[in-house]
C-alpha cells in the first residue's frame, strides 16, 4: 500500500513537473521545475532498487547539469517575446500528436502485455544487498569497454565545449606555425644600395 | 501492487510530453533541449523499471551509460547555444537555416 | 625434298627481313641484293622441285612439318603439299617475281621507298609460296590473309597520295566481303570433315555428297554446294570476280612492278588455284560449278567491254586482267581445271610483260600513263614495242602464241561442258575474243603507233629503258611465245597433273573428248585458223586498226551514237556506284542511327545523362524537404516513431 502510495505520488510529479516544463513562459521557471521532475524520478529509481542510479541522477544531473543549464538561461539575454510567438497556434497539434502517441504507446504497454501476469513483481532484497557493488561489477568487468568508450566520449565533450566557445584574447601573444613556415626572404631582409652624398653608389 | 505496465505508462506520459514540449516550443532552443533532456529520462525510467522486473543489472549499467551521453551531449549543446548566441544575438530556430538545400 | 621446299619459302623471308629491317646497314643497292638472291635461289630449286615432280614422276609429298596449334582434337599443322599443280605454281610464282625483282631496280630507281619496296615484294613472294605449298586450309588462308596485307602495303606503297590510300582501303575492304566468305567456307569444312588437311578432307568428301544442311528451316542446302560456294566467294574477292572485281582497276594506284606481280600474275589467280586445289569438293556440286561458270563468263565479258573505254594505260591492263581471270574461272566452273591452271600460267607471263612493258612505257614518258597523250612511241621504244606486241598477240590468242593454246582449251571446254549455264559462258567467252583483240590493239595502236600527241618536252628526252627494265621484258617475252606450245601437250591432252586434280566421271568423259583430238602442235595451229576464235580476233585487231589508225574519228562518232553505252560503260556499269550509295551510305546510314539512337539517344541520352538527371530531379525534390529548420527535422522523427508504434500496434498478438 504505501509502496502505491510512493509511485502514485512520484509519478503525479513527474507528470506535472513535466507539463510545466513545455508550458512554462519563463525558461528560468522552466529549469526549476526540470530539477523537480528529475527529483521524483530519482524517487521512482530508489522504488525500483536502483539506488546508486537515482544518486547520481541527482548528484551529477541536478548538481551539475541543470545548473549548466541555469547558468547559460541567465547569462543568455534572451528576448522572450519573441520566442513565444505561435506558442498558443501549436497547441492543437501538439496535442493531437501528444495524445496519438500516448494511446498507441498504451496499447502496446498496457497491462495486457506487461501487467502482472507476465511480468511477476520479483522479491525485494536482502538488506545486505549492495546495488552499487552490483553495478561496479557488472560496469567494470562485463561492460569494460564500453565504461572506457564512455569516458573518452566524456572528454571529447569537455574538449568540445571548451574548443567552442574559447575566445582567443587579443593579448595572448602565440606562435603561428602555419605563417612561420610560409615566410620569403623579401618578407624579412630589405637590400638597399649603399650610396653617397652624390647618389653614385 | 505497482506492475511493469505501471512504470512504463509514466515513461510513455513523460514521454508524449516532452514530444508536444518539442511542438508547442519550436523557437526556443533551450527548451528544446530540456525536453530531450525529458525524453532521456523517459527512456531511462523504461530500462530501469525493466532492469528491476527482468532482475537484470544490465539494464542499469545502460541507464548509466545513457546518462553519460547525455552529459556529454548537454554539455555540446549548450557550449553551441552559447557560440550562437554570441555570433547571432538570437536562439530563436527560425533564425537558424543556413543548412536550407 | 623436304628440306628443299623449305629453302624455297624461308629464302624470300630471309630476304624480305634483312631488305625490310636491315636498314642503311643493308642500304639501298644490298636491298635489292639480297632479296633478288632470296628470289633467284627460290626460283632455282623450285624449278629442281618442278624437274623432280613434273618431269622425273616423283610421287607427291605430303608433310607436316610443325604442329601450328591445337585445338578440341584438331590439330593444325605448318606442312607441304608438293604436286604437280604446286611445283607449277611455284615456277611461276618464283619466276614472274624474280623478274619483277630485276625490273624494279630500274623502275624504283629514285624512289625514296626503294628498301621497304624491295621487302614488301619479296614478302609477297614468300607469303604466296605458303599459300600454293600449303597442304592445310588453315595455312592457305594464312598464306591467303598475307598475300592480301602485302597487296594493301604495296597499292598504298606512294602512301601520301589520297588515291592510293583509297585504294588500297577499297582493295582491303572489298577482299575482307570476300575472306569472310571463304572464311565460312573453310569452318563449313572443319564442321563437316573434323580436320582442315586437304588428303583427309578430299578423302571424306565423297560421303558427304549427298549430305545436306538447312540454313534456314524448311529449305535444305547440298552441304557441297554451299561449301563450294563460299569457298568461291573468297575466290571471287581475291580474283575479282564481278560483283568483288572493283578494287583491282583501282590497286593500279600502285606501282607498275606491282601491278605486274600481284595484281596481274601472281595473287589475283589465287583463286583459281584455290579452286582448282579444291576441285575434289567442286566436282561434288554441279550448282556450285554452274556458279563458277556463270560469274567467271560474265566477268570476262564485261570487264573487258571496260577495258575499251579507259584511257589509263594501266587500267586498260587491268581491265583486261579482270577479264582473263574470268575465262579462267569459266574453265574452272566447266572442271576444265588444266586449262584454267595452263591460261593462269601463260597469262602469268605475258601479263607481267604487258604491264612491265606498261610500266617500260610510263618510265619513258615520265609518269604520264594516259594514252591520249602517247602515240607513235615505236621509233624510241624498239624494244618495248616488240616485246609488248608479243604480250598483245599472246593476249588475244595469235596462233602460235601462249595465249592461244590456253584460250582456245578454256573455249573448247567451256563449249563442250554440260554444266548448267554452259551456254552462256561459251557466248560470253567467244564474244570476249573479239572485245579482247579490239582493246588490246586499241592500246597497241594507241601507243605505239600513229601520231605523236606527247608534249615536245617529253618528245625531248624519250628514249629507251635501261637494261634492268628491259631484259625482264624479254625474259618474259619468250615464255610468253614458247610456253603455250611446250605445255598444250602434256597439260591439256596429257596427264601432266596427274592426281593433284580430280574430276568426276561426267566430266572425266568431257575431258577425253576434248582430249581425244590432239595431234601435235602443229595440226593445233592449224585447226585453230579455222575456228571462230581466230576470226573474232583477227576481227578485233582490224576494227582497232580502222577506229584508231585508219579513221580516228570513228570511237568519237561511235561514242556519241551510242552515248547511253557508253556512260554506263564509263560509270563501270555503275558497282562503285551501287557500293557506295548501298553499303558505304548504308552502313553510315545505320552508323548515323546507332549514333542518333545508341550513343546520343541512348546511352549520353538515358543512361549518362539521364542518370545524373534523375539524380538532379531526385535531389531537387528532397531539396525542398530540406527546409533546415530544426522542427521540420524534429517533426520527421516524431512521425517517423509514430509509424513505427502503428506497426508495434498491428503486430501486437490478441
Amino acid at each position: 500500500m504505501l509502496e502505491q502510495i510512493i509511485f502514485y505520488a512520484f509519478s503525479a510529479l513527474v507528470v506535472a513537473a513535466g507539463a510545466m516544463v513545455i508550458t512554462l513562459r519563463n525558461p528560468v521557471h522552466a529549469v526549476l521545475c526540470l530539477v523537480v521532475a528529475f527529483f521524483a524520478s530519482a524517487g521512482l529509481w530508489m522504488l525500483l532498487e536502483a539506488e546508486f542510479l537515482a544518486i547520481t541522477l541527482v548528484l551529477v544531473y541536478v548538481g551539475a547539469v541543470m545548473v549548466l543549464f541555469m547558468f547559460v538561461v541567465m547569462m543568455l539575454d534572451i528576448n522572450l517575446a519573441v520566442l513565444r510567438e505561435g506558442f498558443a497556434g501549436y497547441v492543437p497539434v501538439a496535442l493531437v500528436f501528444a495524445v496519438l502517441m500516448m494511446v498507441s504507446i498504451a496499447l502496446v504497454v498496457g497491462p495486457k502485455h506487461f501487467g502482472l501476469a507476465l511480468f511477476a513483481a520479483p522479491l525485494p532484497h536482502a538488506a545486505d544487498y549492495n546495488n552499487t557493488l552490483a553495478l561496479g561489477r557488472s560496469l567494470f568487468a562485463q561492460f569494460l569497454l564500453p565504461f572506457e568508450a564512455a569516458a573518452v566520449v566524456l572528454l571529447v565533450a569537455i574538449i568540445a565545449a571548451i574548443a567552442l566557445t574559447l575566445r582567443p584574447s587579443r593579448q595572448t601573444k602565440a606562435p603561428k606555425p602555419e605563417r612561420q613556415v610560409q615566410v620569403r626572404r623579401a618578407d624579412r631582409v630589405r637590400l638597399v644600395k649603399d650610396m653617397d652624398a652624390e647618389g653614385t653608389p | 501492487m505497482i506492475s511493469l505496465s505501471h512504470y512504463l505508462i509514466v515513461g510513455a506520459a513523460l514521454f508524449c510530453l516532452s514530444v508536444a514540449g518539442i511542438f508547442i516550443n519550436r523557437k526556443n532552443v533551450i527548451v528544446l533541449l530540456m525536453c530531450i533532456e525529458l525524453m532521456l529520462l523517459a527512456v531511462n525510467l523504461n530500462f530501469i523499471a525493466f532492469s528491476h522486473f527482468n532482475q537484470d543489472i544490465a539494464g542499469q549499467v545502460f541507464v548509466f551509460f545513457i546518462l553519460t551521453v547525455a552529459a556529454a551531449e548537454s554539455a555540446i549543446g549548450l557550449a553551441i547555444l552559447v557560440v550562437l548566441f554570441r555570433n547571432r544575438r538570437s536562439i530563436n530556430v527560425e533564425d537558424l537555416d543556413t543548412l536550407r538545400g | 625434298m623436304k628440306e628443299l621446299c623449305l629453302y624455297i619459302v624461308l629464302a624470300p623471308l630471309l630476304g624480305a627481313l634483312l631488305a625490310g629491317l636491315g636498314g642503311r646497314a643493308v642500304g639501298r643497292a644490298g636491298s635489292h641484293w639480297v632479296t633478288i638472291l632470296g628470289v633467284g635461289i627460290s626460283f632455282a630449286l623450285s624449278v629442281v622441285v618442278f624437274s623432280r615432280v613434273v618431269l622425273g614422276h616423283e610421287p607427291p609429298l605430303n608433310v607436316n612439318l610443325y604442329t601450328w596449334l591445337g585445338a578440341g582434337g584438331v590439330d593444325f599443322h605448318v606442312g607441304f603439299l608438293i604436286d604437280q599443280l604446286t611445283a607449277t605454281m611455284m615456277v611461276v610464282v618464283t619466276f614472274v617475281s624474280w623478274m619483277v625483282h630485276i625490273y624494279t631496280v630500274g623502275y624504283m630507281h629514285d624512289d625514296p621507298g626503294y628498301q621497304r619496296f624491295f621487302s614488301y615484294i619479296a614478302l609477297f613472294t614468300f607469303s604466296m609460296l605458303m599459300l600454293v605449298m600449303a597442304n592445310n586450309f588453315l595455312q592457305l588462308f594464312f598464306g591467303w590473309e598475307a598475300v592480301g596485307v602485302v597487296s594493301y602495303l604495296l597499292i598504298g606503297f606512294w602512301y601520301q597520295r589520297d588515291t592510293a590510300i583509297y585504294a588500297n582501303l577499297k582493295a582491303f575492304l572489298v577482299n575482307r566481303v570476300g575472306d569472310f566468305g571463304f572464311l565460312l567456307g573453310i569452318a563449313a569444312v572443319l564442321m563437316s570433315c573434323g580436320t582442315l588437311d586437304y588428303a583427309a578432307v578430299f578423302a571424306k568428301a565423297p560421303s558427304l555428297a549427298e549430305t545436306t544442311i538447312t540454313l534456314w528451316s524448311g529449305h535444305p542446302w547440298s552441304l557441297m554446294t554451299v561449301t563450294c560456294v563460299l569457298l568461291f566467294v573468297g575466290a571471287m574477292g581475291k580474283s575479282a570476280q564481278v560483283p568483288l572485281h572493283v578494287w583491282l582497276p583501282d590497286s593500279m594506284e600502285g606501282p607498275t612492278p606491282i601491278s605486274a606481280l600481284i595484281h596481274a600474275a601472281t595473287m589475283v589467280t589465287a583463286g583459281i588455284f584455290m579452286v582448282a586445289r579444291m576441285s575434289p569438293l567442286f566436282e561434288l556440286s554441279t550448282t556450285a560449278l554452274s556458279v563458277v561458270l556463270v560469274i567467271g563468263g560474265i566477268t570476262a565479258f564485261f570487264m573487258g567491254l571496260l577495258a575499251l573505254v579507259q584511257n589509263d594505260i594501266k587500267r586498260v591492263v587491268a581491265y583486261s586482267t579482270l577479264s582473263q581471270l574470268g575465262y579462267m574461272t569459266a574453265a574452272l566452273g566447266a572442271s576444265a581445271y588444266s586449262a584454267a591452271i595452263f591460261h593462269l600460267m601463260t597469262h602469268a607471263f605475258f601479263k607481267a610483260l604487258l604491264f612491265l612493258a606498261a610500266g617500260s612505257v610510263i618510265i619513258g614518258m615520265h609518269h604520264e600513263q594516259d594514252m591520249r597523250k602517247m602515240g607513235g612511241l615505236r621509233k624510241y621504244l624498239p624494244i618495248t614495242w616488240l616485246t609488248s606486241l608479243v604480250g598483245s598477240l599472246a593476249l588475244i590468242g595469235f596462233p602460235g602464241t601462249a595465249g592461244f593454246f590456253s584460250k582456245d582449251a578454256i573455249i573448247e571446254a567451256v563449249k563442250l561442258s554440260h554444266t548448267p549455264g554452259a551456254a552462256i559462258g561459251y557466248a560470253a567467252c567467244l564474244v570476249s575474243v573479239f572485245v579482247t583483240a579490239l582493246y588490246t590493239f586499241r592500246l597497241v595502236f594507241l601507243v605505239f603507233h600513229g601520231q605523236e600527241r606527247m608534249d615536245h618536252h617529253t618528245q625531248e628526252h624519250l628514249h629507251e629503258s635501261p637494261a634492268v627494265v628491259w631484259v625482264p621484258l624479254v625474259a618474259l617475252a619468250i615464255p610468253s611465245l614458247v610456253i603455250g606450245a611446250i605445255g598444250v601437250g602434256p597439260i591439256i591432252f596429257g596427264d601432266y597433273f596427274g592426281g593433284s586434280i580430280f574430276l568426276n566421271a561426267a566430266h572425266l568423259e568431257a575431258n577425253t573428248e576434248l582430249a581425244g583430238e590432239f595431234h601435235g602442235v602443229t595440226a593445233i595451229i592449224l585447226h585453230g585458223l579455222l575456228q571462230p576464235p581466230f576470226w573474232l580476233a583477227m576481227a578485233g585487231v582490224a576494227t582497232a586498226w580502222l577506229c584508231y589508225l585508219k579513221q580516228p574519228s570513228i570511237p568519237a562518232r561511235v561514242g556519241s551514237a551510242l552515248a547511253p553505252l557508253r556512260r554506263i560503260l564509263e560509270a563501270k556499269y555503275g558497282f562503285d556506284t551501287f557500293n557506295a550509295w548501298f553499303f558505304a551510305g548504308g552502313a553510315r546510314g545505320v552508323g548515323w542511327l546507332l549514333w542518333r539512337a545508341g550513343d546520343v539517344g541512348l546511352i549520353d541520352g538515358v543512361i549518362v545523362n539521364g542518370s545524373a538527371r534523375l539524380v538532379g530531379w531526385w535531389s531537387q525534390v528532397l531539396r525542398g524537404l530540406q527546409s533546415g529548420y530544426l522542427y521540420h527535422y524534429a517533426f520527421a522523427m516524431i512521425l517517423g516513431l509514430l509509424a513505427l508504434l502503428a506497426v508495434f500496434v498491428h503486430k501486437m498478438p490478441a
